[in-house]
């Protein structure tokens, strides 16, 4: 594959003793959307969480193996150069109670003590609220609570508040699960449109919404990769029998 | 690359706990410490002999001992009837509503109430009632002594057995109660039948609780218990608890045993009340536990 | 003969019932009868002198008790100036590493200082603070007072930063803010409303305590704010006035008490307002 962002080699999750992961080997080509799909409890999560070094702060989380951003191996890398350059969106929206619209978009430059000048600061939140489909609507009330939003627009607020950072990668770990069809759809559509600028990583248990908007497709089943390519192949001529039985619904 | 403000500012927070730990560490070996001398000059009598007399060197803690004992047993007795029926009120008759809400911020309100009000108020309105009870059963009608202190006492812990007693009723399942509805049973016999045989060991616990709060009270007590050394007769008499007589001549205890002898009365107060709490709050934990799990 | 036990047992019923309402209601009239005299002799002794002026001497008419106001004011700010940041700590400890040995040793600490009786912290201050410094004093009151509330600092700490959802904190992991940082902008903020009802409950408890006060703070009739030295307090004034053999003193004390008691339910009636406002919706 031409000129993959972020490659893993043998890649093994533990929580404690218990191997999660089990030599996973990924290349997760640039500027695609990748969706990762699998039965519950298979370590999709635990995937993403490796990607961002979060993994490694669940009480026991180890990881072994490397993963390669570029020509760095991430896990040698400060764990929080790592996170500044690969966003997350989490399953329920979770933007900070305490902090205005406005604040919770630009929150990775002020929580960082980073210091941005009013214009800088403007300029960045409208980017990213414009990136995340949810200028229009918000504008005018961005000095309102982001918890008074709707669950859809929550999420768009934090999928905001990753791409203020202007990361290399979005990690999102099943972010329409909470949500009602309208703003799963309005999610899926902005994803589409961010994937021209950023790598987008997506777990799913939603079979269609990876037919709809992923470009690759990796299927993990009780912490393998089974099988990884172009959605379309994988859909309609998967290799293995057990990606096969998952896609025909027969388990997860 | 770990970050060092990040290192800093964990061990910042884990000597907190530390220091939290060192300090009521620091506060048992403190209590025994100061109370090693009174033990090696009396020995055992200090707990088995009732004659109290510092100028003579004499230290036999049990008038304090047999009089904290009944002013709190009586005084949970006391406050038994009504701290449960304001449990089950709150628990099981008025869960909810204008009423729950009213009864619920009176009993806050008595339990916010300082016990040295308390204290000065039986003082001042309980222990003249009582002198005129005293009068008309032809006792010596001194007013204060260890009945006072039991009825303040009892007032005092009502809101504090009231509210353990009645988190606990509210752990009993409500299909537990339905199905007993369900059977015809009528509202007294489920909590007859139901509730209490699913509360009572919750419910024991939290008269612990109370109890060991009854022990350690100290200035309502000491306002109305009459400050007498002596072993107390009858229930009427003027006695000492162990907090009281602390309270009372810590600040005048001239030498160093004296002195010793009365951190000795603070380190069996101490010892009392932290068995009676952990016992109770160990069982209070596994109900809860078993209830979530 | 069915029906006939039936409604037999609906009359028992009734009966219980009526059992149950009539001591929960008795039990309210001891309140009933404290607020009413403190309403009625408090107020008798509270004029604008009372809280502006120092005491009198026996004998000469009016004289307030300003110094105890003050006092206890200072020892109320000083206790809570040593409780708070440490309770804080170990309750942020306690809810981040929540297994472990020294969690469950700290809880239990935290678990005895919380039953321990108020005396025994008088006692225990007396010989760290009072004896090595040869006086009683402010400084030994607050202290006093500071582990008297350090419990319920820990307490609310703990839970109210339990009950805030991991996500929260990942969220801002995520955005690569440093560990310190996280708790320190994003968990202590969103958790504050919760350790200040803490706090405040904190402070209305040692407002009214007068046990560990008799041996350290101990009691002054000047308006002194050094730290080293005795310093009055509103309950320790209702204690040694209420035991003084003199009835002008018995005055003062009934205004002493609604001033200390008006002070304490002000505070529990902000922590409980408070805990409803600030409520931060997640
Ligand atoms: N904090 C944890 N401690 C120990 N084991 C864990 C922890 N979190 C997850 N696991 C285990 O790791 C495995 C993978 O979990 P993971 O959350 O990655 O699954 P998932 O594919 O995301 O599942 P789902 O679709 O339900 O979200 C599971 O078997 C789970 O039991
Ligand atoms: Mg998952």
């Amino acid at each position: 594959m031409e000129n993959p962002i972020l490659i893993t080699e043998n890649l093994k999750a533990y929580y404690g003793n218990h191997l999660v992961l089990k030599d996973i080997n990924l290349e997760i080509p640039r500027l695609n959307i990748t969706a990762i799909m699998g039965p519950s409890g298979c370590g999709k999560t635990t995937l993403l969480r490796c990607f961002n070094r979060l993994h490694e702060l669940s009480p026991g989380g180890r990881i072994e193996g490397q993963i390669w951003l570029g020509d760095t191996d991430i896990l040698s890398l400060d764990p929080i150069m790592v996170r500044r350059r690969i966003g997350m969106v989490f399953q329920r929206p979770n933007p900070f109670p305490t902090m205005s619209i406005y604040d919770n978009v630009i929150a990775g430059y002020k929580l960082n003590g980073m210091k941005l000048s009013r214009v800088e600061a403007d300029e960045i939140v409208e980017r990213a609220l414009r990136g995340a489909a949810l200028w229009d609507e918000v504008k005018d009330i961005l000095h309102r609570r982001g918890t008074f939003l709707s669950g859809g627009q929550q999420q768009r607020l934090c999928i905001a508040r990753a791409l203020a950072m202007n990361p290399e990668v979005i990690l999102l770990d099943e972010p329409t699960s909470a949500l009602d069809p309208k703003a799963t759809a309005h999610i899926e559509e902005l994803l589409i449109s961010l994937k021209s600028r950023v790598t987008i990583i997506i777990v799913t248990h939603n079979i269609g919404q990876a037919g709809r908007i992923a470009d690759y497709t990796a299927f993990l089943y009780l912490g393998e990769l089974v099988e990884f390519g172009p959605t379309e192949r994988l859909f309609t001529a998967p290799k293995d029998r057990r990606t096969e039985e998952y896609l025909s619904g027969k388990f997860g | 690359m770990k970050q060092l403000s990040d290192t800093l500012f964990n061990a910042v927070v884990r000597s907190c706990a530390i220091g939290t730990l060192i300090l009521v560490s620091g506060l048992c070996v403190t209590l025994v410490i100061h109370a090693m001398p009174v033990f090696r000059h009396s020995g055992l009598s200090f707990l088995f002999t009732s004659t109290w007399d510092p100028l003579r060197q004499q230290f036999g803690a049990l008038p304090f001992l047999v009089g904290t004992v009944i002013t709190a047993v009586l005084g949970v007795l006391i406050s038994l009837p009504f701290s449960l029926s304001i449990a089950f009120f709150l628990g099981e008759y008025f869960p909810s509503g204008k009423l729950s809400i009213f009864f619920q911020s009176a009993t806050d309100l008595l339990a916010g109430i300082p016990s040295v009000i308390y204290g000065f108020w039986g003082l001042f309105v309980v222990a003249p009632f009582m002198q005129k009870i005293e009068i008309r059963l032809g006792i010596m009608p001194y007013g204060v002594g260890i009945a006072t202190a039991s009825i303040i006492l009892a007032i005092m812990i009502v809101p504090y057995t009231a509210s353990i007693a009645r988190e606990i009723i509210k752990l009993v399942p409500s299909d537990l109660k339905e199905a007993a509805y369900a059977l015809g049973a009528t509202r007294w016999e489920v909590v007859r039948h139901v509730v209490i045989p699913y509360a009572h060991s919750g419910i024991l616990a939290g008269i612990l609780l109370a109890l060991g709060r009854a022990i350690g009270e100290t200035m309502a007590v000491t306002m109305v218990i009459g400050n007498r050394n002596e072993f107390p007769k009858s229930i009427f008499d003027p006695a000492n608890t162990m907090a009281s007589v602390i309270a009372n001549e810590f600040a005048e205890a001239s030498d160093d045993i004296y002195l010793s002898a009365l951190i000795a009365v603070a380190l069996l107060l101490f010892l009392f009340t932290t068995v009676m709490n952990m016992f109770g709050r160990f069982v209070i934990k596994k109900l809860t536990v078993r209830q979530e799990s | 003969m069915r029906t006939g036990s039936y409604s037999r047992r609906i009359v028992i019923s009734r009966i219980m019932e009526c059992v149950i309402f009539f001591f929960a209601f008795i039990s309210l009239l001891p309140l009933t009868l404290i607020l009413f005299y403190l309403a009625k002799k408090g107020m008798a002794a509270i004029d604008w002198q009372f809280l502006t002026h120092l005491p009198r001497p026996v004998g000469e008419e009016g004289g307030g008790v300003v110094n105890a106001i003050v006092g206890s004011a200072i020892l109320i700010f000083c206790a809570t100036l040593m409780a708070v940041p440490l309770g804080v700590g170990a309750g942020l400890y306690l809810s981040e590493a929540k297994e472990g040995k020294l969690s469950y040793w700290t809880r239990v600490a935290v678990d005895i200082l919380q039953g321990s009786p108020s005396i025994v912290m008088g006692v225990v201050v007396y010989l760290w603070v009072v004896k090595p410094m040869q006086s009683f004093s402010a400084l030994s009151g607050s202290i006093a007072l500071a582990i008297m509330m350090l419990p319920m600092v820990i307490y609310s700490t703990e839970e109210t930063l339990k009950a805030i959802p991991c996500t929260l904190k990942e969220a801002a992991l995520a955005l690569g803010v440093p560990y310190y940082r996280t708790i320190l902008k994003v968990v202590i903020p969103a958790g504050m409303s919760g350790i200040t009802t803490g706090v405040l409950i904190g402070v209305a408890r040692i407002a009214g305590e007068t046990a560990p006060l008799l041996f350290t703070a101990f009691g002054s009739p000047f308006l002194d704010i050094n730290p080293l030295k005795p310093v009055a307090a509103l309950p320790l004034v209702v204690f040694n006035y209420a035991t003084s053999p003199y009835p002008q003193w018995w005055e003062q004390a009934w205004g002493a008490s609604l001033v200390l008691t008006f002070l304490v339910l002000c505070l529990h009636l902000t922590a409980k307002i408070g805990t409803r406002r600030w409520k931060i919706q997640f």
